[in-house]
């Protein structure tokens, strides 16, 4: 196959490809000359290509993660345009096959992953009394590689062509004799690329907890995000090796023919499945409970209360990453493992709802006997209450084998998950983005946009997916691109589609109101603009660079309420000779660069140019053997430079 | 100690501590925080907002009677039987969702911060050990209830009828059709089945190609096609029609037209079309065969014959043991 | 004597231990390694279930000999031991002790990875190939990728050298060197493993 025909298939031609690559470059372009005209490449290099700094790492992946919920946005308002007319033209099979992939891909892994990352990254350090996580070049690079691994995704429907095999990837429409052309291999590199970086992020926040915490501050007594983080981060260290292997597997048989899932040589198919849902079920629970710990610091901080029956939320947490490893069967009851094992798994899945159902009774305990605040992170986490609520149930009734017998792959599970994931992940790292917003960059997120934002998007989510609980019981099939009028589905798709319209036009509000507080909000000059109860808050906003001048000494769970009720003002203040030089890491270019190496590894390896692949690998090597020869990685800040730091925040004492 | 216009009401009762200052620092300190603002506003339409979802889907619910709902109209044991599982834990799941969504609401209006609330303020309530064993004690007995005939019926639908001798029908599913074969008559259709009502129908699945699942929504749930394996299912109808099945697992770009339809017809009227095909229609050649191993859409088809080998046989199947499925070791 | 770095130095604590990053650095490895032994295990369950799938090809009796499998345990089992013999240089605070160990190690493990090498050749020039069937591609796979392994370790085993070299014993790199350790001792462990579950278990049934 000659080169051009291999990086421009028919795929990568259509009118709507070739418009998004238009628009893409002058996007690119606007970029590149608001960059030189206003002199900023050594800033961008200096402040954020080269940073360390966990604070900043955050951000950049909230950029990341905002930029790709834009684009899985866009896919879904394409596949809902597509399904709200029977027999449409608007997409052709091929085309809408690509989309509903690359929605789900980037969903999972380029939003939901990166936007997880970018609130522990902002936040977990200062809510523990830490200066950084324990491997903050670790923490560039984890960035870096998923950047890259973002970039080579995206770049897909531009050259070579979209991977279309469905985000679950399944063998054998994923092997070559089904699947020719570069697609598939985009969606493996890219995720096991990523999944390098996620697996690194994940050791990295589980070494920061564990070993990183304020003195005095005992494992039951750190807030609870904290805790999410931490059996989020061990759900990560466990799982994401089966998915490397599932995809790497897939990768050798497309790549170098080996015969893991083929149809001849004693390929199984089956193997595929499982080890994919060994490493999915884990990954929604790891998505989830970071969720849940959001929820419990809002609920507590716009309740002005204590968090009810924190042991017993620690302990659902615990339960939840267990029993999470203990279900992966029941995303393919029908497929033939015979009664014992479905029933096994059918019950292990009710099982989950029961830690569950503990935290959503101590939510609203928690609010009970306290004084709500309706702020905009709390009005996301008056939201996820009763969609969670719906959402598990339709999820017990999925786990009734002879149900799912029927309801698999129809649009009743469809509904479910984003039930799950809208109504459950998005929710929370929605509010916990409206929550710490003041603390990552020093001003309020307008709330009465916020509102708007708020409205728009909940009401967008019910009318979406609502009907499509009932159009499973129609008989409605997922993944299908078009159906005919005889069946009844016309009207709830129709409905379904508005909804997603009005989603995006929350969207759109919550961009309006990043853009628009970011020039006019109002600054946060406190630190402290919610009353919080963590130590995050007891640090101007934004945090400086070192986090805390002097580490502090806590004794008891939300150390910064109490520290305010027994010194007041003065909790927040320090005296000058507590202050001490501190050691920071120091800006390196190799993450950078490590990134890069794996872009070109990964994208050798996509088009089979083994040459290209190679000198991305042994690139990726030589930066690693550098680096292990880089003993300079720390720079002294001066007494003096944190004095003045700390004097300008208004934080000494006369 | 209260300042900048926040309301400043003490707890009637609970530990009897003000509610703390807020810090000022704000440009308009008279304005209080932007949360003050919002709970001082008290923001009447949000109730009424809230309904509106709830409206949405009871509006929704009650076209639930509606011929479409084929998940909700079975016509045989299998899909009856898998809907009443549903039916039975959907009860306490709405009784659950009611609960909380009740208490949820109560703590919402009751424990606002409004001024003048009077509702009692107890900054510092821990937890009850008492109620968590509660709510901890009734959703494990919630869940015995439905776990128990779940159970139950997953064992009961891998059992066929006993003392009723099923119909087997081979089916494989190509790129983008429907294969079926009668290994009694010797007879194959292609996208369509006819079956006698009232006879279990003993499905043995498999794909020459991706997978995909067999589905007749109205008869029961679905099974996976997977290449090299055999799935057994079984079904039956009770009713005589029309029925429509497809593929509920996506299999490339011919994946939405993989449909089929079956014809429940009497038992005297099958056998008297199985007589009929035999001797009118023509027999499927290895080269039709090969035919409908390529990769498209074809419509209906009707043969008197199939070459020998075009279903596997089971190696890594399943066998029949006193009605039973049962799954070899090696599988 | 409060803190660790001068405990470290007076030779009451490891010296990797002795600094607070360095323990960290430790733990982090521990975490890593956990991440690995799952995917080692995803690959045993690859092999488990593919072992008898050999598509009327070669079969692990076919191909399996005691002789090689024996002779590359040993040879990794031994460069486990000159690990152990390395870290016992570095509690004596011995660079050069230290640096030979890690130098015998090496050696070893350079045997080790050439013996397999010619093992996986052989097997290629008898047409067992991975494209022939399930079992030899799980084969390779999970052989290959301890092999990988070992090679990625060879190569950081030869740039710690270069560093006691250079720059000594001192906390930092007495953590290196503790760290390569528990990589190595890893490796030897997935091993035995192998050992048992493809070379034992392909030879007796």
């Amino acid at each position: 196959m000659s080169l051009l025909a291999q990086l421009f298939p028919p795929g990568v031609l259509r009118p709507m490809e070739l418009g998004s690559d238009g628009l893409i470059l002058l996007t690119v372009a606007g970029l590149l000359f608001v960059l030189t005209r206003y002199r900023k490449w050594g800033w961008l290099w200096r402040e954020w290509v080269t940073t360390v700094d966990h604070k900043k790492i955050g951000v950049m992946y909230l950029v990341a993660s905002l930029v790709m919920l834009f684009r899985g946005g866009v896919d879904a308002l394409l596949l809902r345009t597509q399904l709200a007319a029977p027999g449409s033209t608007f997409l052709g099979p091929e085309h809408y096959d690509e989309i509903f992939t690359t929605h789900g891909t980037i969903m999972v892994f380029f939003m939901a992953m990166p936007l997880m990352f970018a609130l522990y990254n902002a936040v977990i350090p200062l809510m523990i009394g830490a200066r950084d996580v324990a491997f903050p070049r670790l923490n560039a690079i984890s960035f870096w590689v998923f950047a890259f691994a973002g970039i080579l995704f995206n770049i897909s429907f531009v050259v070579g062509g979209s991977p279309n095999a469905g985000w679950t990837a399944y063998a054998p429409l994923t092997e070559r004799a089904f699947n020719p052309g570069v697609g598939e291999n985009y969606y493996l590199l890219a995720l096991l690329i990523s999944g390098i970086g996620t697996l690194a992020s994940g050791i990295n926040f589980l070494a920061t907890i564990l070993g990183m915490r304020a003195r005095g501050m005992t494992l039951m007594k750190m807030p609870l995000f904290v805790w999410s983080a931490l059996v989020s981060s061990a759900l990560i260290l466990f799982a994401f090796p089966a998915l490397t292997v599932a995809l790497g597997l897939t990768m050798l048989d497309r790549l170098f023919g080996s015969s893991f899932f083929t149809l001849t040589a004693g390929g199984m198919p089956m193997m595929y499945v499982n080890l994919f849902w060994i490493w999915g079920h884990p990954e929604v629970y790891l998505l989830v409970l970071p969720a849940f710990g959001i929820f419990s610091e809002v609920v507590s901080t716009f309740s002005r209360k204590t968090l009810f029956g924190y042991p017993s939320m620690v302990g659902s947490l615990l339960a939840i990453t267990l029993l999470s490893f203990g279900v992966w069967v029941h995303h393919f009851f029908t497929m033939g493992a015979g009664a014992a094992v479905n029933a096994f798994f059918g019950v292990s899945t009710m099982l989950i709802a029961i830690p569950t159902g503990v935290k959503i009774f101590n939510w609203i305990l928690t609010m009970w006997g306290g004084r709500v605040r309706m702020t905009v992170a709390m009005l996301w986490q008056m939201a996820f209450i009763p969609t969670f609520v719906v959402g598990g149930a339709t999820g017990v009734l999925l786990a009734v084998v002879p149900g799912d017998y029927q309801f698999h792959n129809s649009y009743f599970m469809v509904a479910h998950f984003h039930n799950m994931l809208i109504g459950g992940v998005v929710f929370g790292f929605l509010s916990g983005l409206y929550y710490w917003w003041p603390k990552m960059f020093g001003y309020m997120l307008d709330e009465r946009q916020g509102r708007w934002a708020f409205w728009l998007f909940f009401i967008g989510f019910w009318v979406t997916f609502m009907p499509q609980y009932f159009l499973g019981l129609e008989g409605m099939t997922r993944r299908m691109y078009t159906y005919s009028a005889g069946f009844g589905w016309t009207t709830l798709n129709q409905i379904s589609t508005l909804g997603a319209y009005v989603m995006g036009a929350g969207f759109l509000v919550l961009v309006y109101n990043i853009v628009w507080s970011m020039l006019r909000g109002e600054r946060d000059v406190t630190g402290d603009p919610w009353d919080g109860r963590t130590l995050e808050w007891s640090l101007p906003s934004p945090a400086p660079e070192y986090n805390f001048a002097r580490l502090p000494t806590v004794t008891e769970r939300d150390a910064w309420w109490h520290a305010k009720r027994e010194g007041g003002a003065v909790a927040a203040q320090w005296r000058a000779r507590e202050i001490e030089p501190i050691a920071m890491p120091r800006p390196t270019a190799v993450p950078f660069f490590i990134g890069l190496a794996f872009f070109l590894a990964g994208a050798g390896m996509v088009f089979s140019w083994w040459v290209v692949a190679a000198v991305g690998f042994a690139g990726v090597v030589a930066l690693l053997v550098r680096g292990w020869f880089d003993d300079q990685d720390h720079e002294e800040l001066s007494r003096d430079a944190v004095l003045r730091v700390e004097a300008a925040a208004g934080r000494l004492q006369a | 100690m209260c300042r900048g216009g926040a309301h400043c009401e003490k707890p009637l009762r609970g530990r009897g501590e003000p509610v703390a200052d807020r810090p000022s620092g704000r440009r308009r300190p008279s304005a209080g925080t932007a949360a003050d603002r919002n709970s001082r506003t008290g923001r009447p339409g949000r109730s009424f907002a809230r309904l509106l979802p709830a409206v949405a889907t009871a509006a929704a619910l009650l076209t639930g009677c509606g011929p479409h709902y084929v998940v909700l109209h079975p016509v045989g044991p299998v899909a009856k039987s898998e809907l009443h599982a549903v039916e039975m834990a959907s009860i306490p799941m709405a009784a659950v969702f009611l609960f909380v969504v009740t208490l949820f609401v109560i703590a919402v209006l009751r424990f606002r911060d409004r001024p003048g609330n009077t509702a009692p303020y107890l900054p510092d309530w821990e937890g009850s050990r008492r109620l968590e064993i509660v709510w901890f004690a009734i959703p494990i007995l919630i869940i015995a209830f439905i776990a128990i005939p779940t159970v139950r019926t997953t064992f009961a639908l891998d059992r066929l009828p006993p003392a009723q001798d099923p119909l087997v029908v081979d089916v494989t599913s190509l790129d983008w059709k429907w294969l079926f074969q009668y290994p009694s008559a010797q007879i194959a259709t292609v996208d369509y089945l006819k079956v006698p009502t009232g006879r279990p129908i003993l499905f043995e699945l498999t794909a020459n190609g991706p997978m995909n699942t067999f589905w007749l929504p109205q008869l029961g749930g679905m099974e996976y096609t997977m290449p090299g394996r055999l799935l057994p299912l079984w079904l039956q109808v009770d009713k005589p029609g029309q029925y429509w099945g497809r593929s509920g697992n996506f299999s490339g770009v011919g994946f939405a037209h993989m449909q089929f339809h079956l014809d429940a017809v009497s038992p005297a009227a099958f056998t008297a079309w199985v007589a009929g095909v035999r001797q009118g229609d023509p027999p499927m050649t290895a080269a039709d065969y090969q035919g409908l191993l390529k990769p498209a859409v074809v419509g209906v088809e009707t043969y008197s014959g199939y070459p020998a080998g075009s279903f596997p046989t089971a190696t890594h199947g399943f066998t029949l043991a006193g009605g039973m499925y049962t799954y070899p070791p090696s599988s | 004597m409060n803190t660790p770095l001068e405990a470290g130095r007076a030779g009451r604590v490891p010296l990797e231990f002795s600094d607070h990053h360095g323990a960290l650095g430790i733990l982090g490895f521990w975490l890593f390694l956990a991440s690995d032994v799952v995917l080692f295990s995803c690959l045993f369950a690859v092999y488990a279930s593919y072992g008898m799938r050999t598509a009327g090809g070669p079969t692990p009796m076919d191909l399996f000999h005691y002789g090689p499998a024996f002779a590359e345990t040993l040879l990794l089992l031994t460069s486990s031991f000159a690990c152990g013999l390395c870290v016992y240089q570095l509690r004596r605070r011995s660079r050069n002790g230290a640096a030979a160990w890690l130098a015998v190690t090496m050696l070893l493990g350079l045997g080790f990875v050439g013996m397999e090498v010619h093992e996986f050749a052989s097997y290629v020039a008898l047409g067992a190939t991975w494209h022939k069937s399930a079992f030899l591609s799980a084969f390779f796979t999970l052989v290959g990728t301890h092999g990988l392994h070992v090679s990625f370790g060879l190569l950081w085993a030869g740039s710690l050298l270069v560093q006691l070299w250079r720059r000594g014993l001192n906390a930092v790199s007495a953590r290196r060197l503790y760290v390569f350790s528990l990589y190595w001792h890893f490796l030897d462990i997935i091993w035995v493993f192998i050992f048992s579950a493809v070379y034992l278990a392909g030879r007796i049934g």
